[in-house]
């Protein structure tokens, strides 16, 4: 139950263990695993890493709320312990079950073999189902804790939340108490479902995403897609920058920008401009359209795209909007 | 406590007075958490990345950013006290503050409250028009409100609470088994829990329309009572003129009529036109996405009559519509029996309304109270169909 544990396969090169020393270093390091911060998420998750508070992130679907997350992880060489949060979600399945099926088996067993059951026994560590924030409590520094959406989750759990992130401890009656030596790097995601209670909100250090301009989007893009050809990056960063000031109802977020490009790409696929897919990888990408000569290509590419609008708006208004302002092939 | 000569924490100190001063809550433990984050970046003299430390640390919300946003020049001298708001007053029959009834305020003795029997002048005050009451009555009408009860209806949750009957709920049921040294005497069974769906009441605070929006704001306080608990928090209200404001957040006071005060002086936009396209676009846009409309019952109050663009009415009607569970609308003018829904805003909107109800008079608001706790939807009254 306690999450995918990202570990920290990072490609090498980078110099591992230990924290970046400044938000800069911070944010070439997330770089370096495809994770493209600005300088005040940088500043912030730096934050989170020295002062020992929660960091809560909010923005819009798909800006990289989560990913931030498991990019801090892999920087850090933590393990990634992700709390996903949802309606009616209780101690149980974000602290700690007993497994009571081995319990019952056990008793049976000591039962038939003539001895006395023991309690303590019945409640060795053994029987423990470890949920992600005793995981995480256990791990301590080792690991970032992900408690994703937690505005999905109740208000009294939210509550239990809050008592955990201000002590670092829990404790288990059947075990005593545990605590975290040094608190793990926590994080929090919301998509302001609904408002959290101020007491957490104030417990954490708080930052908004925002959707990314035309430039760094295309260096995003360029990263997350490294296969994709640089105008063909290009292009769609502009197509997506003119979507969102259509004013749509649900505008594209980076995630679907990039799904746009492969799509494209693959879409494209074997005909022509094969060549400038090779250094893809390179980080200064412009936004360099002109570079493809032929003329022809950026028609049949915006037809493509146009085919493929469903990637990036999915709003059956929005598509209308858009088919009103763009015409039918997104040439407008 | 660290010396006030110290950089970061003179800066610190004055940033969060700032904040402070333009109704954001800074508390101990951020103001701590920016010194010593500024200390940790050597960042107190560091302009923009001290700004950086400030917006990470000193605020927790999107409303506490843009505050933080507006403070501009943080290294400037502080700037002048603000004068207190006005709240823009109408003459009577205007907006809510005018007619709230101050505790200690005499009441006007209203004859026809005086004059009849109890019975028969409450009976009387149940039809009187909201537009032509007497202060006295007034309070009247705000008491008999604060005791209705307003509830949506149920829909089935995902969470799960011990039940007579259901499932088995193996976890509890093996727990017990497991206090009992293994046997399995008393299974323990579960059902899916049941919650209210949330309610979101608009109100045009416009002119015209200000005697009605009181009582719906009444209306809406007596539904977040009723509900209480943890279903309290899904009652969400908003008021528009030339645009919407949340005022949910207002509501919390013990006070209704604080609350009634402190909405008059939220929205603000008293003569600005209504534009009621524009803010219930503006309602989908922003806060369609956090989940607000999702399965609610949602209650608009308003006569139609636009400023804007009634096209944009009917498709901001229509949007709202698909992303609620049902959409009521209520205008004072549907208690006219000559009533027709000729404006052209409201004629636009009506295609998408479940149901179209008068909101004139006490007996209407109750009828309303009906309306919203139906488990179904009436057919759509066709006979104020365009």
């Amino acid at each position: 139950m306690s999450g995918a544990g990202a570990g920290a396969t990072g490609s090498g090169a980078n110099g591992a263990g230990g924290a970046p020393r400044d938000p800069a270093a911070l944010a070439a390091a997330l770089a370096d695993r495809a994770y493209l911060a600005d300088d005040g998420l940088a500043t912030a998750l730096h934050l989170a890493l020295h002062l020992g508070r929660p960091l809560l992130l909010e923005g819009d679907a798909g800006v990289g709320k989560t990913e931030a997350a498991k990019a801090l992880a892999s920087v850090l060489g933590a393990e990634l312990v992700r709390l996903q949060c949802h309606e009616g979600i209780d101690r149980s399945q974000a602290l700690y079950a007993w497994d009571h099926a081995r319990q019952l088996l056990h008793l049976r067993v000591t039962e038939a073999s003539g001895d006395d059951p023991d309690e303590a026994s019945l409640y060795a560590e053994r029987f423990l189902l470890e949920r992600p924030l005793l995981r995480a409590l256990r791990g301590g520094r080792a690991v970032v804790l992900l408690i994703d959406e937690v505005d999905r989750a109740d208000e009294e759990f939210e509550a239990f939340l809050l008592e955990v992130l201000s002590d670092f401890q829990v404790s288990i009656p059947e075990l005593g108490t545990v605590r975290a030596d040094e608190p793990p790097v926590v994080v929090l995601t919301s998509n302001r479902s609904r408002e959290l209670s101020d007491a957490l909100k104030r417990r954490c250090l708080y930052h908004w995403i925002d959707l990314p301009d035309a430039e760094r989007e295309a260096r995003i893009v360029a990263l997350r897609a490294p296969d994709v050809p640089a105008d063909v990056v290009g292009l769609v960063t502009e197509v997506v920058a003119r979507l969102r000031a259509l004013d749509l109802y649900k505008p594209p977020g980076p995630a679907e920008t990039v799904d746009w490009a492969r799509v494209l790409a693959s879409l494209d696929g074997g005909a022509s401009t094969g060549a400038s897919a090779g250094a893809g990888a390179g980080a200064g990408t412009g936004t360099g359209t002109g570079a493809n000569t032929d003329p022809g290509a950026r028609d049949r590419r915006l037809g493509l795209l146009a085919e493929a609008l469903g990637v990036v708006v999915k709003d059956h208004e929005d598509l209308e909007r858009v088919r009103a302002a763009l015409g039918p092939h997104l040439g407008g | 406590m660290a010396e006030p000569t110290d950089p970061a924490t003179a800066w610190t100190l004055a940033v969060a007075r700032r904040l402070r001063a333009d109704g954001v809550v800074v508390t101990a433990g951020q103001v701590l958490a920016c010194v010593r984050g500024l200390r940790l970046l050597d960042a107190a003299t560091d302009a923009p990345l001290r700004r950086r430390v400030g917006r990470v640390t000193l605020v927790s919300d999107p409303a506490g950013l843009a505050a933080f946003d507006r403070l501009g020049d943080l290294a400037g001298p502080p700037p002048r006290p603000l004068p207190p708001v006005a709240v823009p007053s109408r003459p009577d029959a205007g907006g809510l503050d005018a007619a709230v009834d101050r505790p200690g305020a005499p009441a006007a003795p209203d004859a026809s409250l005086v004059a009849g029997r109890h019975a028969s002048a409450r009976e009387r005050l149940r039809t009187r028009r909201f537009d032509a009451l007497g202060p006295g009555e007034r309070a009247a009408v705000q008491r008999a409100l604060a005791e209705l009860r307003v509830t949506t209806p149920r829909r089935r949750s995902r969470r799960r609470r011990p039940s007579r009957r259901g499932e088995l709920d193996l976890g509890r049921s093996l727990d017990r088994a497991v206090a009992g040294l293994g046997e399995v005497i008393d299974p323990v069974l579960r059902a899916p829990d049941l919650r209210r769906r949330p309610l979101v009441v608009v109100l045009d605070v416009s002119g015209s329309m200000a005697p009605a929006a009181r009582a719906l704001l009444g209306f809406a306080l007596a539904a977040r009572r009723t509900a209480g608990g943890r279903d309290r928090a899904a009652v969400e209200v908003f008021a528009f003129g030339s645009r919407l404001t949340r005022l949910t957040r207002l509501l919390d006071r013990r006070d209704p009529d604080a609350a009634l005060v402190a909405a008059a002086s939220a929205v603000v936009d008293w003569d600005g036109g209504t534009r009621i396209g524009a803010s219930l676009d503006a309602l989908v846009r922003e806060h369609g996405p956090r989940g607000v409309l999702r399965g609610a019952v949602v209650v608009v109050c308003s006569d139609g009559l636009e400023r804007g663009d009634p096209a944009l009415l009917g498709r901001a009607a229509g949007a709202l519509r698909r992303r609620c569970h049902r959409l009521i609308w209520v205008t004072p003018l549907a208690g006219d029996d000559a009533f027709a829904p000729t404006q052209r805003g409201l004629a636009a909107a009506l295609a998408h309304v479940d149901v179209l109800l008068p909101g004139h008079d006490l007996a209407s608001v109750e009828e309303l109270a009906r309306a919203v706790g139906r488990a179904v939807a009436p057919a759509p009254r066709r006979a104020y169909a365009p």
